[in-house]
């Protein structure tokens, strides 16, 4: 059998990508892409155009803004937005913005709730979404490991790991009640190294803090956080040292620990990572609360 | 990932990115076993010798194996196949869980499979997007009742390539007999069912023999170990070779210049210029164009995600199906096909369910159970209903003909789901075996006197007053003194009551609940043919399912049914107890009596509600002629 029968695993999964997103904006009445800027978010972004083209993106896309962005992301989100002509929506939790929750004051667990959980929720309700696109993968986390192309959410939002549907080849049953909703994860099936040489074989951009270059960094919570402004408490005595850094994943910046690296080019990372020793999640901060505390979060609608 | 000696430098990792490594192929798996087979140890042990395992994970494998390993604190292996926290406590696997590893040759998905018979619904589901299926038996116990079972499932959900891994092969000292009386046991039952030869290989998850590396407790096997099998078998899809198929998923007209017809090849291949077929209108056109986000290509093939433009005109919609002209798919409303129950309500024949096939939902029952498998032996028994985990052989009755392929020629076209009309549970799966000609071979009778006519000769519209509710809520009082207003009216019109049709018609059906759907079923057909004949129909039943009465419902043409809800607490039914039944099924006298030891399904958005505890049946009678009267049902 010629090679030209036999698809390359990125091709293969691409495709199921493509089916996931299409399966979605056929079956539901008000579809929104949860967009978090990050490298699984570009891709799935990528993957989304392809899945329409030569149409434009039959859905808006969605950012929870925690206030708590590097300020990177936020350039790359808007510049993104702008040069691909995008729909896109931000939302703030206005009650976390009023009491002034953030990681540093309330602590990472109530921050994330509030300006993340609560926020989507908020969001989600507002616009009357059905179905909402999440870049999760199963590779990340145990409890991920479990989760349906297609998760059923009840009308507050809530995820029961116990009652999900079964997933049969790629007929996806896209029923639901009113009120009710879905978030679907077309990148369920990657991994990090795929998303990787997915970005590189693609050519897609992504924000810059994934490269290293020299950044003014501190140690907090055991971890070298970036000081990316001005809000970030500096110790008596203490002063932001610039390291060769990178990031693995992107999140809050207080909350993100950064890597040693010079890894500057998509292959450079790819190289680090091969030779690395820690798993993705290890450099987030909200995973190790408290055992299964994923698990916990997902069920009450974290995404 | 790099394993100790072995660091990635530039030209290492240019090689993943775009050399070699990047053409690695995708192979999807299943493990199946059940609890103390060692699965999870299995999966553990490929992570550890083939050294995935990351610094973090080692160190949580180590301190859980100490706090909760079953390894006496020696590293647990299964720990680091373990999900969600509700497994974790009760010591077994729920769900399905996937695991993902890339060795250089391959990358590969793994769905991690209980083995309870209760879960047989989990292993079709990680079977369904499976490649290959490794099967674990333990050598102290060779091939068990469950290993049947899992080698029956495997057979059903089409699966082409099978592994044995007969494990824990150290406790039986390696013993080269030991491992051939099972794989005979194993390849003589292969044959039984027709499943394809499996290749059979002793290993021991825990020691490592066999798994990643040959170890040496087995220098008298010559075949080859567990991973380097998996990254070598061939399973490259069939599917190219198989007959082109479409289903169209969606239809994308960003312009006025541009009408694409997105889907993923089922099988086959496509080119600019083939000729096709759009399934099931049978209207012939050609591939205009095969196009992806980068612009034209000269092909595409199965797996892939595409779109078409065709050279005419033509109607095409979402859930039609594309094919060569030369190797069209069946077509039909009636068919028979293997089901996989996955509700937890039982299935009951001539209900209604959703089916779902490639991009198309339909109505559609059950209409007979031909003989339910067991899978455990294998042999075929009779069954009036199929209950969570069972399979059955089915006939299947759909509202409109769809087109398929035997699941046997093709995975991608003969597979569906069924879901629950009410809760939207996902309640089963089927495999279609072959189209039944029934429905093509009774043409209907066209007539030329038609309800039109007939409603015309009556100077009325005909409708549908079905009248639901427990048994004493008043449905027959309202119902009796409805009717007499309209006989006073000069109306044609017909009451079927609930008790006056199980003396006749219905004489033969009990009170289980496959009875009770059938009872509903014959009204409902009953009533549409009263309103072709031109009459105002009431049904007074209790009816207690909601399927059901949508049946009904769907029996007429909208706008023709009316769903009365008579309602009055339990408490004042029981009280009323106009027949005595009540106090009978209090005693346990009666079975199954509805609000008893029964369901009622009150009704969602009824036409009429009525309150019998709080309003007289005249005023009630009232109120159902007005509705009949606003919907302009009645002469005025």
């Amino acid at each position: 059998m010629s090679s030209a029968d036999r698809l390359t695993h990125l091709q293969r999964l691409e495709a199921e990508s493509i089916h996931i997103i299409r399966e979605v904006v056929a079956e539901f009445r008000k579809p929104v892409m949860l967009y978090s800027i990050g490298k699984d978010s570009s891709v799935m972004l990528h993957l989304a155009r392809k899945a329409f083209a030569p149409g434009p993106l039959p859905f808006p896309l969605m950012h929870i803004d925690t206030t708590w962005k590097f300020r990177e992301m936020i350039a790359f989100r808007d510049q993104t937005a702008r040069d691909l002509g995008l729909d896109l929506l931000i939302h703030t939790n206005p009650d976390g913005l009023r009491d002034g929750v953030g990681p540093i004051t309330h602590g990472s667990g109530v921050h994330t709730d509030v300006m993340k959980t609560q926020a989507l929720k908020q969001a989600l309700t507002r616009y009357g979404f059905d179905a909402a696109f999440g870049g999760a993968r199963r590779d990340e986390e145990a409890s991920r490991a479990k989760e349906r192309v297609f998760s059923f959410r009840t009308a507050t939002h809530q995820w029961d790991p116990r009652n999900q549907r079964p997933e049969l080849w790629s007929i996806y049953n896209a029923r639901i009640q009113t009120g009710e909703s879905i978030r679907a994860f077309p990148l369920s099936n990657w991994t990090e190294l795929d998303v990787w040489q997915y970005i590189h074989q693609e050519d897609i951009p992504v924000v810059p803090l994934y490269f290293a270059k020299p950044r003014p960094v501190i140690q907090h919570n055991g971890m070298w956080v970036m000081v990316d402004d001005d809000r970030l408490p500096i110790p008596e005595g203490a002063a932001p040292e610039m390291k060769s850094v990178r990031f693995r994943t992107l999140g809050c910046y207080p909350l993100t620990g950064a890597v040693a690296s010079t890894a500057t080019t998509v292959a450079e990372v790819v190289a680090e990572m091969l030779n690395s020793r820690t798993s993705e999640r290890a450099g987030r901060a909200i995973d190790h609360d408290q055992a299964g505390s994923m698990e916990l979060k997902k069920r009450d609608g974290y995404f | 990932m790099a394993d100790d000696g072995r660091t990635f430098d530039a030209a290492a990792t240019e090689a993943v990115l775009s050399g070699k490594a990047a053409e690695r192929d995708l192979l999807r798996f299943l493990t199946c076993g059940s609890v103390d087979d060692g699965k999870s140890t299995l999966i553990g042990r490929v992570l550890y010798d083939s050294k995935l395992i990351f610094e973090d994970q080692l160190k949580t494998l180590e301190r859980d194996s100490k706090a909760r390993g079953n390894a006496g604190g020696a590293l647990d292996l299964s720990l680091l196949v373990d999900g969600l926290q509700a497994e974790r406590e009760q010591g077994i696997t729920i769900d399905v869980a996937w695991r993902h590893f890339t060795t250089d040759r391959r990358k590969f998905i793994v769905a991690d499979t209980p083995g309870h018979e209760q879960y047989t619904r989990n292993m079709a589901t990680g079977a369904s997007n499976a490649d290959l299926a490794v099967l674990l038996v333990d050598a102290r116990k060779g091939v068990l009742v469950q290993t049947r079972r899992h080698a029956t499932i495997a057979r059903l959900m089409g699966l082409r390539h099978v592994v044995v891994a007969i494990n824990k092969m150290d406790l039986v000292g390696y013993d080269r007999a030991t491992y051939e009386a099972i794989r005979d046991d194993f390849v003589a039952f292969a044959r039984e069912i027709d499943l394809p030869e499996p290749v059979c290989i002793p290993v021991s998850a825990l020691m490592g023999d066999n798994v990643v590396n040959r170890g040496d407790g087995m220098p008298w096997y010559d075949g080859p170990a567990l991973l380097p099998f998996l990254e070598e078998v061939d399973v490259v899809q069939t599917s190219t070779q198989t007959p082109f198929r479409l289903p169209v998923q969606w239809v994308n007209r960003p312009n006025l210049d541009f009408r694409g017809y997105c889907g993923t090849l089922a099988s086959g291949r496509v080119r600019p210029g083939d000729r096709i077929v759009v399934n099931p209108s049978g209207r012939e056109t050609t591939v205009a164009r095969v196009v992806d986000f980068n612009g034209d290509r000269a092909e595409a093939i199965a797996g892939e995600s595409i779109t078409l433009t065709l050279a005419d005109e033509v109607d095409v919609a979402r859930g039609d199906l594309l094919s060569p002209a030369d190797a069209r798919p069946q077509v039909a409303d009636q068919m028979a096909a293997h089901i996989i129950w996955m509700g937890e309500d039982p299935m009951l024949p001539e209900r209604s369910y959703l089916l779902k096939i490639g991009h198309t939902t339909v109505p559609a029952q059950i209409t007979e159970i031909k003989y339910r498998l067991d899978v455990n032996t294998h042999s075929k028994l009779a069954a009036k209903h199929l209950d969570l985990n069972e399979v059955a052989f089915c006939n299947l009755s759909l509202a409109r003909p769809v087109p398929f392929d035997p699941y046997e020629e093709n995975r991608g076209t003969g597979g569906f789901i069924l879901i629950d009309r009410t809760t939207h549970q996902t309640v089963g799966c089927g495999m279609i075996s072959f189209g039944l000609r029934r429905a093509s071979n009774i043409h209907w009778q066209a007539l030329e006197v038609d309800k039109a006519a007939r409603a015309h000769q009556k100077h009325q519209k005909p409708c549908v007053l079905w009248f639901t509710g427990l048994s004493g809520a008043g449905k027959s009082t309202v119902a009796n003194l409805v009717e007499k207003r309209l006989m006073a009216m000069g109306h044609h019109s017909y009451l079927l009551d609930g008790d006056n049709v199980r003396h006749g018609l219905n004489r033969d059906l009990g009170f289980t609940a496959e009875d009770r759907v059938e009872n509903v079923r014959r009204v409902a057909e009953v009533s549409s043919l009263f309103v072709d004949a031109g009459l105002i129909v009431l049904v007074s039943f209790i009816s207690p399912f909601r399927a059901e009465r949508r049946l009904a419902r769907e029996k007429v043409a909208a706008g023709e049914f009316l769903e009365v809800f008579v309602d009055a607490p339990l408490e004042v039914c029981e009280q009323r107890d106009v027949k005595g039944l009540y106090k009978k099924a209090r005693a346990g006298e009666i079975k199954n009596f509805t609000g008893i030891d029964s369901d009622y399904e009150p009704p969602e958005a009824p036409e009429l509600h009525l309150r019998t505890d709080q309003a007289e049946p005249d005023e009630l009678a009232d109120q159902v002629i007005q509705a009949l009267r606003a919907r302009g049902l009645l002469r005025e």
